[in-house]
């Protein structure tokens, strides 16, 4: 009995910790529209920068948390694991899309093009490809075990692709002119749109968090993990 | 440590054998070559874009997605009568059952290749003369990189339904780098630039190839244990 | 569990409290088995009992969740070179349709270091009566001869435990009777086999050792007493209760 209250608590706590990050994320649009200057160069356009940029983080960060689970599920074989991969992977994959869309959303009106070969957005499209790859991967396993150790693979291995997909994206940036003006955070950022940006990606990180915590927990309430429940599903 | 090569060695021959006998890999994957180069030189609007400038990009685009094709019969030949469980029983370590299976790959891909990539000079009227050797390098770095992943890829998707989308789907992105650094150093190639400007692509071509040879090597084992 | 037997003997094949399974799921619990040279055991159970996964795990193919497999002392999952003395037999050959049967076991012979594959192959054709259809591609030859060609192979190696699955899924009863008398030579010259197989009436004769396995768990395990009609009544007991 003690596993069901303990992923109850669990998905609870993710679900308080999303409670304070959407309340975080008005408070970001706030400030980043009232309290934080207009960038001198790209004008309105640029507070994109304060989703945008944590938005990526994110998709990377829950990346990384699959690559790592991924590879411990390998080495432990603990199904908990492969549980938590899953739904840093269904986190991932949700914050990738929002970015996606929100990107030529905002972008068309401004800019009159939806599309942007930004190095930010096309690395996160490269990142919401692993993550559909994942999950296209996962959906067509049956046998729970083939499942969990097939996409802990492609976790370890999307994670070594990550550097390589960096140098890929960030490397052409220097090559292309870029029509579009929306720069990559500059080192030197004046100290207001720091602490924005900063406070940005706080919030979203507790989104983050927030998101896995909850689908771990309720994952775990439906593993039925208590009590020795005997009989092969499978086997003969 | 002679045994290790022994046995990919065997196993190498035995694809080779087998694809010899069934001809199913090499004849959708030159078909698959033979109809994008053609589609390609048909799709073009001459007056908008010159056929030096797509040529990189439409060799590359070819030799990946004919790759794929390849590579799918890899593992669909041992899922047959469960002939990877014989394998899987072999006393040698997984690892060489993963480099044979490479490198029976490599051949299958590679040969697409040197058939298209004449029809692909033919068809573009690329004068390839003084880097012939230069776009080989090129191909041979890239092509090793991610027919490494694509070997693993292709283990696992095997055993989904629609086994033929699966692996393209999972590869897209693993083949985005080697794939783009490809068609970058070509372009220079093509367009007679230095060798040194070159140089840096191959370079990172070639730490591609180091990086997943061993992690698929690494992560190979445990896919196959159960 | 295996009743008495000469404690001077080490087992071949030693499985103690085995048990596979993914969270909450258990396919097998606390399984053990100790299989000695020239034994038969015979495992018998409904369909979705764990049997194909307890061979599995007999044979290094799968890993278990708890509990340990050695063969000689040392784990066929682990250690590589353990495999060498097993022989797997299924109901699928683990052949290459496009190859010949002769091309088949060459390459059998190969992966395990034998010397002289070619002429191995040859030899362990022509000692299973296959010397004549051997050049043919497989895929041409009729089940029970391929079954044959799958028995060869299991055995190119000279393998100490034969671990078979199903090995007489279809057929026919002259066939199956010919695949017994095979196995009944092997047991004589000191071979070990676990054989999962719901034939029990014919392999009662060939067995040592009777298991029952329902829903992943031993309900009887031990010695072979009484005739097959005897163990087949406590059987389908076992199901019912």
């Amino acid at each position: 009995m003690p596993d069901i209250l303990d992923a109850r608590r669990t998905a609870s706590r993710g679900l308080m910790l999303i409670a304070a990050g959407l309340a975080g994320l008005a408070g970001v649009y706030v400030l980043a529209l009232r309290f934080t200057s207009v960038e001198r160069f790209q004008g309105l356009p640029q507070k994109i920068f304060y989703v945008h940029v944590p938005a990526a983080w994110c998709a990377l960060l829950a990346f990384s948390l699959v690559g790592i689970a991924s590879a411990l599920y390998l080495w432990l074989r603990d199904p908990r694991l492969d549980l938590f991969a899953e739904s840093a992977a269904s986190t991932g994959l949700v914050f990738s899309i929002v970015m996606l869309t929100t990107g030529p959303l905002w972008g068309k009106p401004v800019w009159g093009t939806w599309w942007t070969w930004d190095a930010r957005l096309t690395f996160t499209l490269i990142l919401f490809f692993l993550f559909l790859g994942y999950r296209a991967l996962r959906s067509a396993l049956a046998d729970p075990l083939e499942r969990a150790r097939f996409s802990a693979v492609v976790g370890i291995l999307g994670l070594v692709l990550v550097p390589f997909v960096h140098l890929t994206v960030y490397f052409f940036r220097t090559l292309h002119p870029q029509p579009i003006v929306l720069k990559p955070s500059a080192p030197s950022l004046p100290w207001e749109m720091l602490r924005t940006l900063l406070v940005s990606v706080g919030v979203f990180t507790v989104l983050l968090i927030g998101f896995v915590m909850t689908r771990y927990g309720v994952g775990r309430m439906g593993a039925g993990d208590w009590g020795a429940e005997e009989g092969g599903t499978d086997g003969s | 440590m002679a045994e290790f090569f022994r046995v990919a060695l065997a196993v190498l021959a035995k694809d080779l054998r087998v694809e010899h006998r069934s001809r199913t890999a090499m004849v959708s994957a030159l078909s698959f070559a033979v109809l994008t180069l053609v589609i390609f030189n048909f799709a073009r609007d001459a007056a908008a874009l010159s056929r030096e400038a797509m040529a990189p990009s439409v060799l590359w685009i070819t030799f990946a997605f004919s790759g794929v094709v390849a590579l799918n019969r890899s593992f669909a030949l041992e899922r047959e009568n469960a002939a990877l469980d014989g394998l899987l029983m072999a006393p040698v370590s997984r690892g060489a059952l993963f480099l044979g299976k490479y490198l029976a790959n490599l051949a299958f891909v590679f040969a697409v290749e040197a058939v298209a990539l004449p029809l692909f000079i033919v068809f573009f009227g690329v004068d390839i003369g003084g880097v012939v050797g230069g776009v080989i390098l090129v191909t041979v770095l890239a092509t090793a990189g991610f027919v490494a992943v694509g070997t693993v890829f292709a283990a696992m998707t095997v055993r989904t339904r629609l086994a033929e989308l699966m692996l393209p789907l999972l590869l897209l992105p693993f083949l985005l780098p080697p794939v783009t650094w490809a068609v970058q150093a070509t372009a220079r190639l093509l367009s007679g630039r230095p060798a040194s400007e070159i140089a840096g692509w191959v370079r990172l071509l070639g730490l591609y190839d180091l990086v997943f040879l061993t992690a698929c090597l690494l992560v190979f084992p445990s896919l196959m244990d159960e | 569990m295996t009743g008495a037997h000469s404690p001077a003997t080490s087992p071949l094949l030693q499985a103690t409290s085995l048990e596979r399974r993914f969270g909450a799921t258990r396919v097998l619990r606390d399984i053990s088995l100790a299989v000695h040279p020239g034994e038969c055991h015979l495992v018998v159970g409904p369909n979705g009992a764990g049997k194909s996964t307890l061979l599995r795990l007999l044979a290094g193919l799968a890993r278990p969740s708890a509990g340990t497999v050695t063969i000689g002392g040392a784990s066929p999952g682990r250690e590589a070179g353990v495999r060498r003395s097993i022989g797997l037999l299924s109901h699928q050959s683990h052949l290459y349709d496009d190859l010949s049967a002769a091309e088949n076991l060459t390459f059998a012979a190969r992966l395990y270091g034998l010397p002289d594959p070619a002429g191995m192959a040859r030899g362990t054709l022509a000692a299973f009566g296959l010397g004549e259809r051997s050049d043919e591609p497989v895929r041409r030859l009729s089940r029970g001869l391929l079954q044959r060609v799958a028995i060869a192979r299991a055995l190119i190696h000279g393998p100490a435990l034969l671990l078979l699955d199903e090995p007489f899924t279809g057929l026919d009863s002259l066939a199956t009777a010919q695949v017994i008398a095979l196995l009944g030579l092997e047991l004589g010259r000191g071979r070990a086999l676990v054989l999962v197989s719901h034939e029990v009436r014919e392999v009662w004769p060939l067995a040592t050792h009777a298991h029952v396995l329902i829903r992943g768990g031993w309900t009887i395990t031990g010695p072979v007493g009484g005739t097959a009609e005897e163990f087949l009544a406590r059987y389908r007991e076992g199901i019912r209760g």
